[in-house]
């Protein structure tokens, strides 16, 4: 009898040091659905980076300019060749507003992301590995803030905060990052009390490391696989939170920047009139990117979690089964 | 990867066949290949015969009606099949009407509570939880479960290595007896030989994936076909041992494994023709089995081949 | 700024490099929910509880045990990594019990650890390199980055993982399980300590491996002149390996001496026990019979007197018996007797439950409407099935009491480490006032 494992391949050997290495090649060994969500979703994120990036030079207008060269532009144009979105009632070009809004969503988003990382991940490490007070009174918070409705509680910040905070993009960043430290906070400090436990982290200790040395060197690059997936997951949710804060006018103001919630909410009134393209346009950008952020987070999931994983496996090649010699000595 | 690599063994009825080898040298997969629980991406070659059928290439359906009532397996870890929502009654109640419906509710306890006896667990236990039991409890009661069954083979892959060596006692005792209680045939998976050299009448050696010698227990110890055998009997740790031996190196990579024998690496015996050529199979007297050129045939074996092989230094970065 | 010296006033102290006194280290169970509701101690579970024993310096001293016996609590709380609840431990003439975790941590580089698993031991995100050199930084005793790398190459040629570069930057999960304990074990000894607590070093290697292992401890013992603590369940490598062997079980150590002597003649029922059933590569010999029954018992209440008592084949009178027993007695009885046998006799009892609570006083209620006289039956029929059971024997009164029967059983002694011969150990067999009162006892017991 003979059993072969196959072994997975494509496994790229040409990267930056071994650490990526081992980062990418669960990568690289994804099939399947798993695949194809995170090839598509990241297709999807990253055009919309590149409309974020070089919005000066992919937008045909200002997100405010509403006339060039002198003419005004026609109010409420249906799409075409001047203005491939159309116009809004401020003569606004759609086109331009959707590109500048992709700026003003990632800004805000990756802004967000950072502050909830910088304030969740610490909090989670400390948490987990001291335990005590300090650990019931953070979860305590946590988990009220969690309990909260996101998009009530983000309101109420930004709301707060946007009579101090004058950049429209700072406040909308900190109510989001208030929705989703609680998330951070939580995973890290649950892999945290896993972690804890390891034996390399008793060993750690009988080698006389300081609780600091064993958190940042032992137990830190131990617990964060799973950021990532979330991060990527929560910044698709933030694109939404985002937008219901535009919507409702709280957030991003219309004078500093452009904002897809905002043009939506603006576009309510041109619906009943038969004007489709002021909402259609801003709404499939949300409606886009936040897919392509959940499935490159869906994918990335299935990829980076060994129990999800699927691997890509070869094709065996039995050969014949070699004669038995029946000799006797 | 070639986890398994060309084996073949035979279990008579109500025999105790021990297979042994250390870690990585496929006696796990081995096992469970048998019963078809391999996992993903793994397949199987060859024959498995059993009651005139060949069990390698049957569909999933036909494999799992036998496992349990022809077949049963028990792992290392006992908690592994038991369910810790469900009482010892539930696990046995299952099984038995998976396996055999016709069973009213009085044969099952009947049948249960007798098998759990003969494991030594009391009736007053009955009606107990997995987490009440202690691990040496647990892994009889997994015992009982598979033996509920009447299987005729029971396959025990490593039952005891989590256990404690008093408890390690008891289940061996249990396992050495299932022939004249249950009149099953045991394939009992270990690394230890002291397990092998007491509760087994045949066993077979692994080595990387293939069976280096196969025989009777007695003349194995006595007379070692196998330089591997041999080497790891002076490597085994007992209370008589005198001084310490290992075998130098480590155990090859399977999915790059040496050319020819691949124990010639780490071999103190071996020739020119073990790196060239894998060796072939030779029966021995008092049916014996081996794998090794020491052993011939004579014709096989070139010009020169029989020349001991002068090896550089195993570097050790080799070593284990 | 390090704490004064305390010396202990033990003279034996001075000799030996740890000296051990009554330690014990309990953990305290956190009950069920209604329990803390209603403020109820939930009770102690005694890892160690009161062992006291001296490492002389230079020597391998073997600590032995099964799952719950304390060994490697014991070990733990000599590392500091464990609090002691009570007694003390002296390391090097300084008492080192209640020391705070900072001033501790001076002391890490006189006394390090290896662990059982080499797949756990170390950071998987830390390389060879950084994990061994890890320990110089954190003590402070090398800084520059040329001296700790010329060190950790230094070391890790000493334990055979040579040449050095090539391990230097590998990461854990690319290493043999053997040559992960060797990086271990560098890590343990880079600091130059002084002694060296193992715990079960070679138990997850496997056998080709496990003598190179050993070997390379014994080699680093002369070389840097260590002491060991060897804790391990595997009494064959322990005779290999150890000078003095501690058998220890439930907390306590019941056996201590040198390892020829404990070898050549066990004097305890349990190391008998376990040196009997260690499986030998013999095929001359076949699964020993005479094996203890039943397993390690729970250690947050254990069995009263002494805790082996259960599963002793020459316990006696003042062992410990206590209802427990009984209930074990009557459990082993139905599962060997079959359905039939059990439904019928247990019919005759009532609620068994007193039976569950430790006590050398039981009352068992009898079935609705049987005499206690067939309760009696059964006992007697049990007892002429194996006269020879050492529970009877515990036995002091069996008789009927109103609804049922009342069994009373003899005072348990709970048993002292004692001098015999070249070792110490905890049994009433070496115990003269032991026997002696056992024998009154026999004398005054009243069936």
């Amino acid at each position: 009898m003979a059993v072969a494992t196959a072994t997975p391949r494509g496994i790229r050997r040409r990267l930056v040091g071994p650490g990526l290495r081992r980062l990418w090649s669960p990568v690289a060994e994804t099939q399947g659905l798993a695949r194809v969500m995170f090839v598509t979703g990241a297709t999807i994120t990253l055009f919309f980076l590149v409309l974020a990036f070089f919005a000066r030079w992919i937008a045909p207008y200002g997100f405010t300019q509403y006339q060039a060269h002198g003419h005004r532009f026609a109010q409420l144009a249906h799409p075409s060749a001047h203005h491939l979105m159309g116009t809004t009632v401020e003569s606004d070009d759609v086109l331009s507003r959707v590109v500048w809004g992709a700026q003003t969503e990632l800004k805000v988003v990756f802004l967000a992301l950072v502050l909830s990382l910088l304030a969740g991940v610490p909090l989670g490490l400390v948490s987990g590995y001291f335990s005590g007070w300090l650990d019931r009174i953070l979860v305590l918070v946590m988990d009220a803030l969690f309990a909260f409705p996101p998009l009530l509680l983000a309101i109420v910040i930004a709301f707060l905060l946007g009579s101090t905070v004058s950049s429209g993009v700072v406040t909308a960043a900190i109510a989001i990052t208030a929705t989703y430290v609680p998330q951070y906070f939580r995973v890290v400090r649950n892999h945290v009390i896993s972690v804890r436990e390891e034996t390399y982290v008793e060993a750690a200790r009988a080698l006389g490391a300081r609780p600091f040395t064993i958190i940042s060197r032992y137990v830190f690059f131990n617990v964060v696989q799973n950021v990532p997936v979330i991060a990527t997951l929560n910044a698709a949710d933030a694109i939404l939170t985002l937008a219901g804060l535009g919507f409702l006018g709280y957030g991003v103001q219309p004078t500093q920047a452009a904002e897809w919630g905002y043009d939506v909410q603006r576009a309510l009134s041109d619906a009943t009139n038969g004007i489709w393209w002021t909402g259609l346009f801003p709404g499939l950008a949300i409606v886009l990117l936040v897919a392509g952020l959940t499935l490159l987070g869906e994918g990335l999931n299935e990829t980076l979690n060994p129990v999800l994983r699927r691997r890509r496996f070869g094709r065996i090649d039995f050969g014949p089964i070699a004669p038995g010699e029946e000799e006797r000595t | 990867m070639r986890a398994v690599d060309g084996v073949s063994i035979e279990i008579g009825s109500g025999e105790v066949l021990g297979l042994v080898g250390e870690s990585g040298c496929g006696k796990s997969t081995l096992g469970r290949g048998i019963l078809g629980l391999l996992p993903e991406g793994a397949r199987a070659d060859g024959e498995v015969l059993y009651g005139g059928r060949n069990l390698v290439g049957l569909p999933q359906k036909a494999l799992r009606r036998l496992r349990g009532p022809d077949l049963g397996l028990i792992f290392q870890e006992p908690m592994t099949r038991l369910n810790p929502l469900s009482r010892i009654e539930d696990h046995f109640r299952e099984t038995l009407k998976q396996h055999e419906p016709h069973l009213g509710e009085r044969e099952i306890r009947k049948r249960s509570l007798e098998t759990l006896g003969k494991m030594g667990i009391p009736p007053t236990r009955f009606r107990q939880y997995p987490h009440e039991f202690s691990g040496g409890m647990r892994q009889r009661i997994m015992i009982a479960l598979a033996l509920v069954l009447r299987p005729k083979l029971l396959i025990a892959d490593e039952p005891t290595t989590s256990l404690d060596v008093i408890v390690e006692g008891q289940i061996l005792a249990l396992l050495a007896d299932l022939r004249q209680n249950f009149g099953t045939a045991l394939l009992l998976i270990t690394h230890n030989l002291g397990i092998v050299a007491e509760s087994c009448d045949r066993m077979a050696v692994m080595y990387a994936g293939r069976i280096a010698e196969e025989g009777p227990v007695r003349d194995v110890f006595a007379d070692p076909a196998h330089p591997y055998t041999r080497e790891l009997l002076r490597a085994t740790i007992s209370l008589d041992t005198k001084e310490l031996h290992s075998i130098p190196g480590a155990p090859p990579n399977l999915m790059h494994p040496p050319p020819g024998c691949r124990f010639h690496p780490r071999c103190p015996d071996a020739m020119q023709v073990c790196v060239s050529e894998q060796p072939v199979e030779r029966r021995l007297d008092g049916d014996r089995r081996v794998q090794c050129w020491l052993h011939g045939p004579e014709q096989r074996i070139p010009e020169g081949g029989r020349q001991k092989l002068d090896r550089e230094r195993i570097g050790i970065a080799d070593e284990a | 700024m390090k704490p004064d010296a305390v010396v202990s006033s033990d003279p034996r102290a001075e000799t030996s490099l740890v000296s051990i006194r009554d330690l014990k280290t309990y953990y305290s169970i956190r009950g069920s929910f209604a329990d803390r509701l209603v403020g109820r101690e939930a009770g102690h579970v005694k890892a160690v509880d009161g062992v006291s024993l001296d490492i002389r310096r230079g020597e391998v001293l073997g600590l032995v045990g099964e799952s719950g016996s304390g060994k490697t609590t014991l070990g733990r709380t000599l590392l500091g990594l464990a609090r002691a609840t009570g007694g003390e431990v002296v390391f090097e003439g300084r008492d080192i019990t209640r020391l705070r975790e900072s001033e501790f941590r001076h002391l890490r580089q006189r006394m390090q650890v290896v662990f059982q698993d080499p797949h756990a031991s170390l950071n998987p995100a830390m390389t060879i390199g950084e994990a061994v050199g890890h320990p110089l930084r954190i003590q402070g005793v090398a800084k520059r980055r040329d001296d700790v790398r010329r060190r950790v190459v230094a070391v890790l040629e000493h334990v055979g993982l040579a040449p050095a570069e090539q391990f230097m930057d590998k990461y854990p999960s690319d290493l043999s399980g053997g040559q992960k304990q060797r990086a271990v074990i560098a890590r343990a000894i880079i600091l130059n300590p002084v002694l060296l607590v193992a715990d079960e070093p070679v138990s997850m290697l496997d056998m080709s491996v496990r003598a190179k292992i050993l070997e390379l401890m014994l080699a680093l013992k002369r070389d840097f002149d260590l002491t060991y603590l060897y804790i391990t369940h595997d009494l064959a490598t322990a005779k290999f390996f150890c000078d003095r062997i501690a058998i220890m079980y439930l907390g306590r150590i019941v056996e201590i001496g040198p390892s020829e002597a404990i070898y050549a003649d066990p004097k305890h029922p349990y190391t008998q026990a376990l040196l009997r059933a260690i499986p030998e590569p013999d095929p001359e010999r076949s699964v020993p019979r005479d094996i203890p029954r039943g397993e390690v018992p729970d250690a947050a209440s254990p069995p009263l007197g002494c805790t082996f008592h259960p599963r002793c084949p020459l316990a006696f009178e003042v062992c410990g018996w206590e209802s427990r027993d009984l209930k074990d007695l009557l459990d082993a009885r139905w599962a060997r007797a079959g359905q039939e046998v059990y439904e019928a006799e247990r019919a005759l009892f009532g609620d068994l439950s007193a039976l569950d609570q430790p006590s050398t006083r039981a009352r068992l209620p009898a079935g609705k409407g049987v005499p206690g006289g067939d309760l009696l039956n059964v006992l007697e029929s049990a007892r002429a099935d194996d006269p020879m059971e050492p529970f009877w024997s515990g036995v002091r009164r069996l008789s009927t009491a109103g609804d049922g029967i009342e069994v009373e059983w003899h005072e348990p002694i709970e048993p002292r480490l004692l001098e015999s011969g070249e070792v110490d150990v905890a049994c009433h067999l070496y115990d003269p006032g032991a026997l002696r009162q056992a024998e009154d006892a026999r004398g005054a017991s009243d069936r």
